[in-house]
C-alpha cells in the first residue's frame, strides 16, 4: 500500500507534543562558553551616525565586546539582491536599527553593555508614508509594467470608475522569533545554526560578512518554528551577527530576537496603495482597467521587486482583462525593510481586482457573483503577461460546485431577509475565488536538490534543500521517499537542512518546497531503486523491469527478498546506494522588458463563500461560516493539505480584518507587540467552516499530481472582506445604494465608520443638478403622470418602474436615473421581476405583444436576415430555454451579430435557474440603458 | 544570588537564580527544560505555559522566586514511562499542530482545563485557551483533540 495520498501522522508529531522537537534557540545549553548578543538601537528613523564610543561599554562586567564595523573583515552588507544592507550604518534608515551589538555572557549583561555604548546622531527627515514617497520621488525601483489591448476603450464604456484604496501590511508573527547561534568549528570552519527558510543564502551572506569562501561556512535548520516567508531573506543579518562575534571572539555566539526587537527590526508584508480606473459594460463585463500600484518596500530593496512583479501578475486575480495597464513602484520609506510573506504581493493586487468588480457591480445594480463569474477566464484564454491559462475550467467547476454545496443562492435569500427583519445588525455574503501561479518568478529559483543515502540494513536518510516550518514538507517527502523506495515510512529519516549536504538550493518559498525538493528526492530514490532492480533480478531471475518494491520487500513473479537484504548484497556487489537528485520545472521563462512570457508551470484554483454578521452600532462582526472548495491536485498529504488552507485562511482573514500596523509620525511601530497588535485566534475561525478540495484533480507535470496549497488559501479570505462589504451595504436605508468601499484591513472601527458613511449619503438630497442634459431637465421638472409617460417604456411591460423612482427626482445624469431604475428593479419582489422578464418577446418571433422598441432592436441585430436553419436553431434553444427557466431568453442584441447570440444562448442554457434570473435581469438592465441613451 | 527550591516534573530541585530570573528562563537556561517556548514575552501568547501547583501559567512573565517551594509541570512532565499524556496523544491524532512552537503551551493549558472541567463544551475550551495563539491557525483542530483527549480521559476513569 502506498503512502501518498493518505493521511499519515506528521514526520515529527512525537517530538511536538512531548516538546522534544528542537527549535535553534533551544540548542544553546549545548553550547559551553555562549556568548549573548544585543543591539544598539538608534532612536530616530533617519539620522547620520555621527560618533560610536563603545570604551564605556566593555568596562561593564561580563560584557565581552562590541560589534562594530571594525570586525567586519568581508563586505558589512546582508543585502541578499541588491547590496544596500550594511550591517553596521553610518546612516541610520528606520527607527532602531542596530548600529552595534554588545556581546556578554549574559543576556543582561549584553543589555547593559548596549546602553552603555554611547552613539550620537544628526536627525535627517524621514518619509515614513507611500504618499510622502510618491511626493519626494523616494522610490527604489522604477516602474514596472505589464499591460496589453486598448485602454482607450473605457472611453465608450457604459460604467467607467475610479478609486482609491490602501491595504495594511501584516506582521508575520511566526511564533518562533528569528535566531541564530554560530560557532567556529574544530576545523576552523564556521557553523551555524539558523532559524531560516533559505539555508544557501544564509551561508552566502555569512561567508560575504566574514570574507570566507562558501565552503567555509555550514547553515544547518532543524525546523522553524513558523517563517510565512520572514525567514526568506531576513533570518541572514542576524546569522551575520552571530558569526561575526563568533570570528571575533572564539566563542559560540547567540542572537535571539526578542518579539519586541523582532517586531521593530524585521519586515512585513507590503502595505500598499493602489489606485484604478475601470470601464464596465453595462451587464458587467470588464472592458478595461487601469491600475496604479505602490508599495512601501521601507528601507532597502530586499524582495520587493520580484513582490510587485508578483501583484502584476496577480492584479487579474480570476478575470480576462481584455484591456489592461498595471504599473506597480516600490517606494523608499524610512522602516523596516518589508519582505516576503505568503502570497508575496499577489495578495494585495487580488484585493484590488475584486474591490474593482464589487464596486462595478453595486454601480451596476447587479449581484457581485454574476459580475465576477462574467470575467472568469475561458480555457485557453490568456493573461495579460501571454500565459495561457491551463485549468480555467477547474475555476468554473469549483464555482459551481461550490455553489451548490454552499446553498448559496439559498443562503443569500436568507441572509436578505434576515436583513430586512434587523435594522441594527446585518448579515453579509460573498463568494470570491482565487487564482495562484506556482513557480519562482525568477526563473533559475526553480530547481531542487537531494541527496539520499541508503544504508546496508535497509534504513534511509533523506536530504534535501527544502526547509521545515510547519508546512509539512518533511512529512510529504518522507511519504515519497517511502513510496518510491516501496519501504515503511519509519525506515526513512529526514535529516535537518544543511548546506554540506545539499548544496546552492532556493528558498523553501513560493509554496514550491514539495514540487522542487519532492521530486528531487523521488529522482534520487528512484536511480536507487534502478540499481537495486538490477541487483534483485540477478536474485529472483528475471528482467529487471518485473522487479517490485512495496511494504519493505521487493519481488518479482512470485518471489521476493527483503529491502535490507537486497542493500546487502548490493553493497557486497559494489552497487553505490547513495544518489543525488535534481529537478527543474520545465517550461518556464518571463521577459521582464517585453512583460510576456511564462513564469508560472501551473495555476492554483480556489473559491470559498462567506458570511458575517455586523453590528451596526460597535462596527463588530462575527464570522459565520465559510466553505472551501480548493484545487491541490492530488493530495500527497489530506490532513496536511487541510491544515494548510485552514491555517492560510485564518492567517489571511487576520490580515484583512484586524491585524493592523501603525506608526507614528516619527516612524516608531506603535503595534510592536502580542498586547498592541491583533492576531486572529479562536473568534476569528468561522463558526462553521467547510473545507474540501477538488476531486480527481491530479496535476499533470507535478509530483505526484499534487499541487502547491501553502499560499493560494490565504487569498480565499478576500471572501471575508467582501462579506463584510456586503452586510455595510445592507445598512443602507436610502432608495440610492451607494458603492460602499473601506480600507483594509476592514477591523470593526472601519466598518463603523463605512456603515455610518452609508447611512449619511442615503439620506434625501436636497443639491441642485448641475446643468442636466435638456432631456433630464425636462424629466426633472415633469409630474408623475408625464414622467411615467415618458419613461414607462423602458423597462418592458413594466410603468412601475419608472412610475416608483419618480420621487427620487432630481436625477444629475442618465446613470443616475438608469441607476435608480435597476436598484428599483433589484428591489421589487421575484414575481415583478418574472413579470418583468416574461413582457419581452422571444428572440427571432414576431410575437404579437412585442413592442416597437424590441422589433427595432431585433432587426439591427440583422435577425431578420437569418438563415431557415439558423432560425430553427434559434427557436429550438429559445423554446428549451423557456422550458428550463419559465421566461424568455433576454441578450441585449443591439449591435451584436445572430452567431453571438446564439453563442450566448449556447452557453447560458446549462446555468442554474438563479443564476439565470439574475443574468436576464442584467440584460434587461442593459436594454433599459440602451433605451434612455436614445429616447432621453 | 537567592537561593530556590521547587519541584519540576515530579523531581526537587535547587539552586542560585540570579535576581529577576522569569520563570521560563530558570527551566530552560538554568534547568534544561525546552518544552516551554519564548513567543512574546508578555504572557499574551501561550507558548510558555507551564502549571505551577496544578494551575496554567506564563512562565515569560513569572518571576522564578514566584515558584519557590511549589510542583512546576512542563510538557515534558506529562508522558510517563515513555507514554503519552491522553491530551498528547490526543494532539496526534488530530494532527493539532503545524510548526509545533505553541503545541507545548496548548498541551499543558489544555490539561489544566481537563483537570478542572472534565468534558468542556467547545466554547469553553475556546474560552479557557484564549490566551493561546496558533499563528498556523490549527485551532479547529486544537478544539477537536482536546475534546477527543476529554473524552478519552473519561473513558480512561470508567475503565
Amino acid at each position: 500500500m502506498t503512502l501518498v495520498g493518505r493521511p499519515v501522522p506528521h514526520e515529527s508529531a512525537r517530538g511536538h507534543v512531548t516538546g522534544e522537537a528542537l527549535y535553534t534557540d533551544d540548542l544553546l545549553g549545548r553550547l559551553p562558553g555562549l556568548l549573548h548578543a544585543w543591539p544598539v538601537l538608534a532612536p530616530h528613523a533617519h539620522a547620520r551616525l555621527v560618533r560610536l564610543d563603545v570604551s564605556a561599554a566593555t568596562n561593564e562586567p561580563g560584557v565581552l565586546t562590541v560589534l562594530t564595523g571594525d570586525d567586519v573583515r568581508g563586505e558589512g552588507d546582508t543585502g541578499p539582491t541588491r547590496h544596500d544592507e550594511p550591517l553596521f550604518p553610518a546612516e541610520v534608515m528606520f527607527h532602531r536599527q542596530p548600529v552595534a551589538w554588545a556581546l556578554a555572557d549574559t543576556l543582561e549583561g549584553a543589555r547593559r553593555g548596549a546602553a552603555r555604548v554611547v552613539a550620537e546622531y544628526e536627525e535627517l527627515p524621514a518619509i515614513l508614508t507611500i504618499q510622502d514617497a510618491i511626493a519626494g520621488e523616494s522610490f527604489l525601483t522604477p516602474p514596472l509594467r505589464l499591460a496589453r489591448g486598448d485602454l482607450g476603450v473605457m472611453t465608450t464604456s457604459a460604467l467607467r470608475f475610479e478609486g482609491e484604496l490602501s491595504i495594511g501590511g501584516q506582521e508575520h508573527f511566526y511564533l518562533e522569533t528569528q535566531s541564530a547561534l554560530a560557532w567556529i568549528d574544530e576545523t576552523g570552519g564556521v557553523v551555524v545554526q539558523s532559524s531560516t527558510q533559505h539555508p544557501s543564502e544564509t551561508q552566502e551572506i555569512v561567508a560575504r560578512v566574514l570574507g570566507l569562501a562558501r565552503h567555509q561556512v555550514t547553515v544547518e535548520c532543524l525546523r522553524m518554528g513558523g517563517a510565512f516567508g520572514g525567514k526568506e531573506t531576513q533570518a541572514n543579518t542576524w546569522a551575520a551577527i552571530a558569526a561575526l562575534g563568533a570570528a571575533k571572539t572564539g566563542r559560540p555566539v547567540r542572537v535571539r530576537l526578542t518579539r519586541a526587537l523582532d517586531m521593530s527590526l524585521t519586515g512585513k508584508r507590503h502595505p500598499y496603495l493602489a489606485r484604478y480606473v475601470a470601464g464596465f459594460s453595462a451587464t458587467g463585463e470588464l472592458e478595461a482597467v487601469r491600475l496604479w500600484l505602490w508599495s512601501d518596500g521601507g528601507w532597502s530593496l530586499d524582495l520587493s521587486e520580484p513582490i510587485m512583479w508578483r501583484s502584476l501578475f496577480h492584479c487579474d486575480n480570476a478575470y480576462h482583462l481584455p484591456a489592461v495597464e498595471a504599473i506597480g513602484r516600490v517606494c523608499r520609506t524610512h522602516k523596516t525593510s518589508q519582505t516576503a510573506f505568503r502570497g508575496f504581493g499577489g495578495p494585495q493586487a487580488m484585493v484590488v481586482i475584486e474591490e474593482v468588480m464589487t464596486q462595478a457591480a453595486h454601480r451596476l445594480g447587479l449581484p457581485p457573483h454574476v459580475v465576477r463569474e462574467r470575467n472568469f477566464y475561458r480555457e485557453s484564454d490568456t493573461t495579460q503577461y501571454g500565459q495561457t491559462v491551463e485549468g480555467a475550467d477547474r475555476l468554473r467547476t469549483i464555482w459551481s460546485t461550490l455553489g451548490e454545496t454552499s446553498a448559496f443562492e439559498r443562503r443569500r435569500a436568507q441572509v436578505d431577509a434576515f436583513n430586512r427583519a434587523h435594522l441594527h445588525v446585518k448579515r453579509g455574503l460573498a463568494i470570491t475565488p482565487a487564482k495562484f501561479g506556482i513557480s519562482f518568478t525568477a526563473a533559475f529559483y526553480n530547481q531542487g536538490s537531494a541527496l539520499v543515502l541508503v544504508y546496508r540494513d535497509g534504513s534511509v536518510q533523506v536530504n534535501h534543500g527544502g526547509t521545515e516550518m510547519g508546512q509539512g514538507l518533511f512529512t510529504k517527502i518522507r511519504q515519497i521517499a517511502a513510496d518510491s523506495l516501496g519501504v515503511p515510512a519509519e525506515w526513512i529519516r529526514l535529516m535537518p537542512t544543511r548546506t554540506d549536504k545539499v548544496p546552492n538550493t532556493s528558498a523553501t518559498a513560493a509554496s514550491a518546497g514539495t514540487d522542487l525538493n519532492g521530486a528531487a528526492v523521488d529522482d534520487a530514490c528512484r536511480q536507487i531503486a534502478g540499481r537495486l532492480s538490477a541487483v534483485a533480478a540477478g536474485h529472483l531471475d528475471c528482467d529487471p523491469s518485473a522487479v517490485r518494491f512495496a511494504g519493505g520487500v521487493v519481488s518479482a513473479r512470485g518471489r521476493s527478498i527483503p529491502f535490507a537484504d537486497l542493500c546487502e548484497s548490493a553493497y557486497r556487489e559494489r552497487v553505490p546506494l547513495f544518489a543525488q537528485g535534481f529537478y527543474r520545472t520545465p517550461d518556464i521563462h518571463f521577459d521582464p522588458a517585453a512583460g510576456r512570457g511564462r513564469p508560472f508551470h501551473y495555476f492554483a484554483y480556489g473559491a470559498a463563500v462567506s458570511e458575517v454578521e455586523v453590528d451596526g452600532f460597535t462596527g463588530a462582526y462575527r464570522f459565520l461560516r465559510t466553505d472551501i472548495l480548493q484545487d491541490v491536485g492530488e493530495s500527497i498529504s489530506p490532513v496536511i493539505d487541510r491544515g494548510q488552507v485552514e491555517g492560510g485562511f485564518v492567517q489571511g482573514v487576520g490580515w484583512l480584518t484586524l491585524e493592523e500596523l501603525l506608526w507614528d509620525d516619527r516612524g516608531r511601530l506603535a503595534t510592536g507587540g502580542a498586547s498592541t497588535y491583533k492576531l486572529p485566534s479562536w473568534t476569528e475561525v468561522p463558526e462553521v467552516f467547510h473545507v474540501d478540495f477538488l476531486p480527481r484533480a491530479a496535476q499533470p507535470g507535478v509530483i505526484s499530481g499534487s499541487k502547491a496549497v501553502g499560499e493560494p488559501p490565504l487569498m480565499l479570505a478576500i471572501s471575508v472582506r467582501e462579506a463584510l462589504r456586503d452586510a455595510v451595504k445592507s445598512f443602507s436605508t436610502g432608495s440610492n445604494s451607494p458603492p460602499v468601499t473601506f480600507d483594509s484591513p476592514a477591523t470593526p472601527e472601519r466598518i463603523f465608520f463605512a456603515i455610518q458613511e452609508v447611512r449619511l449619503r442615503n439620506r434625501p438630497t436636497t443639491r441642485t443638478p448641475t446643468a442636466p442634459a435638456t432631456g433630464l431637465a425636462r424629466l426633472n421638472a415633469a409630474d408623475r403622470a408625464g414622467f411615467v409617460a415618458a419613461l414607462g417604456w423602458v423597462f418592458e411591460g413594466s410603468p412601475w418602474v419608472a412610475e416608483r423612482v419618480w420621487s427620487q427626482r432630481p436625477f444629475t445624469s442618465l446613470e443616475a436615473l438608469h441607476t435608480s431604475m435597476v436598484s428599483e428593479v433589484a428591489r421589487a419582489s421575484r414575481e415583478e421581476q418574472l413579470q418583468l422578464l416574461c413582457a419581452h418577446p422571444d428572440l427571432g418571433e414576431r410575437a404579437r405583444a412585442m413592442s416597437d422598441a424590441s422589433l427595432d432592436e431585433q432587426a439591427g441585430a440583422g435577425l431578420g436576415g437569418l438563415s431557415p436553419e439558423g432560425h430553427r436553431g434559434l427557436q429550438e434553444l429559445n423554446a428549451e430555454y423557456r422550458r428550463k427557466f419559465g421566461f424568455p431568453f433576454l441578450y441585449a442584441v443591439k449591435g451584436s451579430t445572430p452567431d453571438q447570440i446564439l453563442e450566448a444562448l449556447v452557453r447560458r442554457l446549462p446555468r442554474s435557474g438563479d443564476e439565470e434570473f439574475a443574468e436576464a435581469l442584467a440584460q434587461v438592465s442593459r436594454i433599459a440603458r440602451f433605451r434612455l441613451e436614445e429616447g432621453v | 544570588m537567592p537561593h530556590l527550591s521547587l519541584t519540576v516534573n515530579g523531581r526537587s530541585w535547587r539552586g542560585d537564580v540570579p535576581e529577576g530570573t522569569r520563570l521560563l528562563d530558570l527551566l530552560r537556561d538554568q534547568i534544561g527544560l525546552n518544552g516551554a517556548k519564548l513567543g512574546c514575552g508578555e504572557g499574551q501568547c501561550g507558548s510558555c505555559t507551564v502549571l505551577v501547583d496544578g494551575r496554567a501559567v506564563a512562565a515569560c512573565t513569572a518571576p522564578a522566586a514566584s515558584a519557590a517551594q511549589k510542583a512546576i509541570v512542563t510538557v515534558e512532565g506529562l508522558s510517563e514511562d515513555g507514554r503519552l499524556h491522553p491530551v498528547q496523544q490526543a494532539f496526534i491524532d488530530a494532527q493539532a499542530f503545524q510548526c509545533g512552537f505553541c503545541t507545548p503551551g496548548m498541551i499543558v493549558g489544555a490539561v489544566a482545563l481537563l483537570a478542572r472541567n472534565a468534558s468542556p463544551t467547545d466554547s469553553e475550551i475556546k474560552g479557557a485557551l484564549d490566551g493561546h495563539i496558533c499563528r498556523c491557525g490549527t485551532y479547529p483542530r486544537i478544539v477537536e483533540a482536546v475534546r477527543a483527549a476529554g473524552a478519552a480521559m473519561a473513558r480512561g476513569r470508567r475503565g
